[in-house]
């Protein structure tokens, strides 16, 4: 378990995060999720060591954390970054030495990870002769190359293919079932929703929402309906408790203050003619995130 | 996937060291531009051994043409190039093509009391002269050691390899730190091993190559010397080359993180020059002052004490045998106390400067600020 506890930082007079703290639990996908320049960077950095906060304090396991649990972590950093001129395999085996691997595991988990990110055939190519998006994959194969037990990723999406993202998709899911867990923020909020168990929302430097995707769906969702009925819907404004949002002919979207006024809706329409759908509606992460950075 | 992940124990600090000192030597072999260079160097330092030992046989001997019993009065000199020549003509002859500096021909006149006259072209032949010449004994107060042109070649050679090998080896690793900062696998590395280990790493990793390339141009020379014959000249600068070997270890070292550290105040390769640029002239000082300065012994014993030009002023002192036998070891201890120095600033800078992107940092921000 990995604790981010009240984390400040400033550059000069310039506030970067303000008293951020939020819990990133074993087994589960945590996305971490806010425009460009909100702090995502910057506290991934804090965590990992690579920045200084001014206060507060990233704790793993609730100890804090100590350079040789960093080594432990996996760390796929925003700006892309391997030897250009090294060979792939060679790289690999380099980073996972100095992660304290014995040069024969470093050989045997280069392998089986480039096996599964599809880059065997490329072990000896230099890093530079890569494909883009072969480069990418080569950076989550960094990342993993140690067998980490904390991953953090930033931006682990961003400038991949759709193929590409399926490959990623599966392997930090799969490293996240072995009960590690995985912080990784995207501006990708498809992939987010589709991938994350929790999230983080931030902006500005402060966390704005965290908590389960369920919760933060239960939380931010408004009792909100759509119906699908043919015939006028004009007159689902004017029943007590219930605000009409959008109108088309034959369906409507409409907010009820209970559980009842909707029922009524549902009734009324029935003894009009046939109704095609009554259903709830789920905010979509990207509301979500709209409402919480309001 | 298994769901236990095996748990490795972190590398000590000097196995990181070793790891990122074995990547860069590993990355130098590999590297065209360094494999040439090298060659390059040793081949001018066997030639100029080689061009050293021929210059010096034509140089010291004069080629004097002899005549008759004019062979007999001279042939114990040693340091004519005696050539026997058949007729006063011939002798005239040789020396009117060049091929001899002076001719030896039995003398006319009964008043000459060596038996013999000189025959030269257009001036009388000093040195031919002074051989033959009964001349006073000469007491020297104060005898130099070596003459000036042999002291002037051996602090070229100095100066000169330390100027190479220190300018190749900085710009490799200041291109090293800014390769890294560039691509961003810093960010990397420092998340995985302290910055000091990396630091030292590059440092250790350049300075043993750098280190290899001096000794082996050392044991080059060396050989060379030995085997063209100049057995008086090696034993003279044997002992020199090999305090300058160890000079230039430290040396080096105290170079490298100054290298390093400025070139981590930029973020890419094209401003690597510039910043370097104050360390390059620390390099080029040691480099003029010897070569303008090699027969100033004030000069040459203030070099040899301060710690970036002693790699090159201490063993011009010991070749020249101006140097007591304790004053490389205390120059040695002020070098090695300014480069532990030079190291703690250096990697303070180093760490600070790594995550800063963009524009160059300031050296002084870079020096109090925290990361």
């Amino acid at each position: 378990m990995l604790d981010i506890r009240d984390v400040n930082k400033s550059y000069g007079s310039r506030s970067v995060l303000t008293d951020v703290s939020f819990t990133v639990r074993n087994g589960r996908m945590t996305g971490f999720v806010g425009a460009n320049g909100a702090g995502k960077t910057t506290t991934m950095r804090i965590i990992l060591g690579v920045l200084m906060p001014d206060s507060g304090t990233v704790l793993v396991d609730g100890e804090p954390v100590t350079a040789s649990d960093r080594r432990r972590f996996g760390y796929m950093p925003e700006e892309r970054g391997l030897y250009p001129k090294m060979r792939l395999g060679e790289q690999l085996i380099y980073l996972a030495r100095l992660h304290g691997l014995s040069p024969g595991s470093a050989r045997a988990n280069t392998r089986t990870l480039l096996e599964r990110l599809g880059l065997h055939e490329r072990a000896g190519d230099l890093v530079q002769a890569l494909s883009l998006g072969n480069q990418q994959r080569a950076q989550i194969a960094a990342a993993l190359v140690h067998d980490p037990e904390f991953l953090v990723l930033d931006e682990p999406f961003s400038g991949l293919d759709p193929i590409a993202v399926e490959t990623v998709m599966t392997v930090l899911t799969d490293y996240a079932a072995t009960g590690a867990p995985v912080l990784f923020s995207s501006h990708q909020l498809d992939i987010v929703e589709r991938l994350c168990d929790d999230l983080v929302i931030i902006a500005d430097g402060r966390i704005r929402a965290k908590g389960s995707r369920e919760g933060l769906r239960e939380r931010f969702s408004s009792p909100r309906f759509e119906i699908q009925f043919a015939g006028d819907t004009g007159w689902i404004g004017a029943l007590p408790g219930i605000t009409l949002l959008e109108t088309a002919p034959g369906t409507a979207v409409f907010e009820a203050e209970t559980d009842a006024a909707s029922q009524i809706v549902l009734r009324q329409a029935l003894d009009r003619g046939p109704v095609g759908s009554f259903s709830p509606q789920h905010p979509s992460l990207a509301s979500i995130f709209k409402e919480a950075v309001r | 996937m298994n769901t236990q992940r095996p748990v490795h124990t972190a590398p000590t600090f000097v196995h990181s060291v070793w790891l990122v000192a074995n990547r860069e030597i590993v990355a130098r072999l590999r590297s065209k531009t360094f494999l040439i260079s090298t060659a390059v160097l040793l081949m001018i330092s066997l030639t100029s051994v080689v061009v050293g030992s021929i210059v010096a046989q034509n140089t010291s001997l004069p080629r004097v043409a002899v005549v008759g019993i004019a062979a007999q009065k001279v042939e114990q000199i040693t340091t004519l190039n005696l050539i026997p020549a058949d007729s006063v003509d011939e002798a005239e002859a040789l020396v009117r093509d060049g091929s001899v500096d002076a001719a030896l021909v039995p003398a006319v006149t009964e008043t000459s009391p060596l038996g013999v006259s000189v025959i030269a072209l257009s001036e009388p032949p000093a040195t031919i002269m002074a051989t033959l010449s009964v001349a006073p004994t000469v007491r020297l107060l104060e005898p130099p050691e070596r003459d000036n042109r042999l002291a002037y070649l051996v602090a070229l050679g100095f100066g000169l390899v330390f100027l190479m090998s220190s300018t190749t080896f900085g710009a490799t690793i200041s291109q090293s730190v800014v390769e890294e900062k560039q691509t961003r696998i810093v960010e990397i590395l420092m998340s995985t091993i302290p910055v000091r280990a990396l630091l030292a790493g590059k440092v250790v990793g350049n300075s043993v190559m750098a280190f290899v390339q001096i000794v082996a141009i050392g044991l080059l020379v060396s050989i060379g010397l030995a085997a063209t014959g100049q057995n008086t000249l090696l034993s003279g600068i044997g002992p020199s080359i090999a305090w300058f070997a160890v000079f230039f270890a430290f040396g080096f070292v105290l170079l490298a993180s100054l290298y390093a550290a400025t070139a981590s105040l930029v973020a890419r390769q094209e401003d690597v020059g510039s910043a370097t640029s104050p360390v390059l002239v620390l390099v080029m000082l040691p480099y003029l002052l010897v070569i303008f300065f090699n027969d100033n012994p004030a000069v040459l014993a203030v070099m040899s004490y301060v710690p970036f030009s002693a790699p090159v002023g201490m063993p011009m002192r010991i070749f020249l045998g101006a140097a007591d036998w304790w004053e490389p070891l205390v120059s040695l201890v002020i070098l090695l106390l300014t480069t532990a120095a030079v190291v703690a600033l250096g990697s303070r800078v180093y760490a600070h400067a790594l995550l800063r992107m963009g524009a160059r940092v300031p050296l002084r921000e870079a020096l109090k600020r925290g990361r």
